[in-house]
């Protein structure tokens, strides 16, 4: 097991948390900003994951198919609107590069969804495994595969998890 | 003094005609009951997968007809069974795994053991048990193993697409798809190996048919759907086609693409229009012909009850509808490519899928659209649609500005429901 300081731990913990409240706080036009310009960001089934096939909900292949997204998420989409909750669990490391340079990390979420009219239920409940870059504007995402365990969607997922 | 009730107390289809749907149509759990009976479990071949999702003997997946759970199995002969997923002896769903591998198949309750074909094999006890001398228990000596097997479907393949009905007496499959819709299918599965790129699931809270009208509904796409408009994909100045089979069941929606942009006949007005939308990355919208289009860049194919057939530019999908009730119904997204694919067009594949299922830049909508439709027929199932665009008729055209097929399909509807 790598180790690693208090001060990369520390901001690896910002770095999620800030995701998630960009996320649930409606910013969208934040969100590419947390990934590399050839960063990836894909949504996928664990039964796809599991079983090696490739197909994702959503497969962004670079920091401006990301803000495609969003603006489809912004302007193009009609839907309910509804507000999300991130509860993310403690990033756990997997591998830290000896220069500090690249960490790979994971960790569980729960995406909660509320709509206007309606109770709160769990949207998507997975895990994000992460590859995270050092860079002077501080850690980005490489990629951020997130692999969701509730498979059947109630009905749509409109914003990011 | 008379107060009128949204509820219908003796709801009648006023008329002949099809053009106005009656929102109890979609909210009657009696009627979907006899909806089930009448279209998923007789008269009519019902998807269940592909054959590459089972390509060894043994491999099996658990799918649906209509809300019968059963089981896609390939025999060590090579052919394909379909069997229902109820144990004989209690009625047990006893297959969990949504896929795997076996030699038989085992209701964990007491035992029972089933072949690939369906065939009960044997029955722990079935002689009893010897104790102090004495047999104790047993099955009846009447008890035969042959008459207590699953319920066994009838099973037809073409181009690798499965299919299978509850009904014995059913026609072959050709002569249910129709020529015309037949010459569509064998368009997409023309005999090429797929290759499955994965799945999605989403779970819509309306009426099942809702989802056979939305792709037998060519009005909305340029509408509901901002990418299609915008970038020509899919829009009334499209060169277009609709065709049905001779019962209206069956249709496919025909387009080819066009050049989009500006033309004020149809994107004047249009709130989802965005004139000056362009890409940050090109290769969502990275389309690459292929020969066996032979020219149109979308085919939609509604097969009658329970598939859609998805060809949009290189993106290709077979969609399964599994009904669960009179106001839901699943919705099994299955992607694939071919075998002769190169890596680069299958990764075309995968990035347009972003347009699809549902999250898609398109299809997100589609679900909301339908989940508001079902919460507006429950409010009050009295009143009714209108589906007037294009006239009141049932026929092909050379043109999407019509909502003929959902006319179509609810002319085959009446005669079947006779309602």
């Amino acid at each position: 097991m790598s180790m690693i300081d208090f001060k990369t731990y520390f901001e690896l913990l910002n770095l999620y948390s800030d995701y998630a409240m960009v996320c649930d706080s409606a910013e969208w036009e934040k969100w590419p900003e947390f990934f590399m310009e050839d960063g990836t960001y894909r949504l996928q089934p664990r039964e796809n994951f599991e079983q090696g096939m490739p197909l994702c909900l959503l497969a962004l292949e670079s920091k401006a198919m990301i803000k495609d997204r969003v603006y489809g998420v912004k302007e193009t989409l009609y839907h309910d609107p509804y507000y999300q909750r991130h509860i993310v669990g403690t990033p756990r490391l997997l591998s830290i590069t000896a220069d500090g340079q690249r960490i790979h990390a994971e960790a569980n979420y729960t995406v909660i969804r509320t709509k206007f009219d309606g109770d709160s239920t769990i949207l998507s409940v997975g895990y994000y495994h992460d590859d995270i870059v050092r860079t002077p504007e501080g850690l980005k995402f490489q990629s951020r595969l997130c692999v969701y365990d509730s498979e059947m969607i109630a009905n749509s997922i409109i914003y990011p998890i | 003094m008379t107060t009128t009730s949204v509820f219908p107390k003796d709801p009648t289809w006023e008329g002949e005609g099809t053009s106005r749907i009656p929102f109890w149509a979609y909210t009657r759990e009696d009627l979907y009951k006899k909806e089930l009976d009448q279209f998923f479990y007789n008269g009519h071949w019902c998807y269940v997968g592909l054959e590459a999702e089972i390509p060894n003997a043994g491999d099996f997946r658990r799918t649906v007809v209509g809300e019968r759970s059963v089981i896609m199995v390939r025999d060590p002969d090579g052919s394909i069974n379909v069997i229902e997923n109820v144990c004989a002896h209690r009625g047990m769903r006893f297959c969990r795994e949504r896929h795997g591998q076996a030699k038989d198949f085992l209701c964990p309750y007491h035992q029972w053991n089933y072949s690939l074909k369906g065939d009960l094999q044997g029955v722990p006890f079935r002689r009893g048990v010897k104790q102090d001398g004495k047999v104790n228990g047993g099955m009846p000596k009447e008890f035969k193993l042959e008459e207590h097997g699953l319920t066994k479907l009838k099973v037809a393949t073409r181009g690798g697409v499965v299919f299978a009905s509850f009904d014995h007496d059913i026609e072959p499959l050709e002569e249910f798809l129709g020529p015309t819709i037949l010459s569509y299918f064998d368009r997409t599965f023309n005999g090429r190996k797929l290759k499955i790129l994965g799945y999605r699931r989403q779970r819509i809270p309306g009426n099942w048919k809702l989802m056979q009208e939305n792709i037998k509904d060519p009005y909305h796409p340029g509408l509901l759907h901002t990418w299609f408009s915008t970038f020509g994909l899919w829009r009334a100045d499209n060169k277009s086609e609709l065709k049905m089979d001779e019962h209206f069941r069956h249709a496919a929606m025909i387009s080819t693409r066009g050049e989009g942009g500006q033309n004020a006949e149809v994107v004047s007005g249009v709130d989802s229009f965005k004139d000056k939308m362009t890409l940050n990355d090109m290769r969502l919208l990275d389309i690459v012909p292929e020969a066996w289009w032979n020219g149109p860049t979308a085919v939609m194919t509604t097969i009658f009850p329970s598939l859609i057939i998805q060809q949009q530019v290189n993106s290709v999908s077979t969609r399964h509808i599994q009904p669960n009730g009179h106001g839901s119904f699943d919705f099994v997204w299955t992607h694939f490519g071919f075998e002769d694919d190169t890596p680069e067009m299958e990764q075309r594949r995968l990035i347009q899928a972003n347009l699809f299922g549902p999250a898609g830049f398109v299809s997100a909508d589609d679900g909301e659209v339908i989940e508001w439709s079902q919460e507006g027929f429950e409010q009050k199932p009295a009143h009714r649609t209108v589906v007037e665009m294009g006239g009141f008729e049932v026929e092909d055209t050379d043109h999407m500005v019509t909502e003929t097929l959902i006319r179509g399909m609810y002319k085959y509807w009446r005669k079947v429901m006779g309602e």
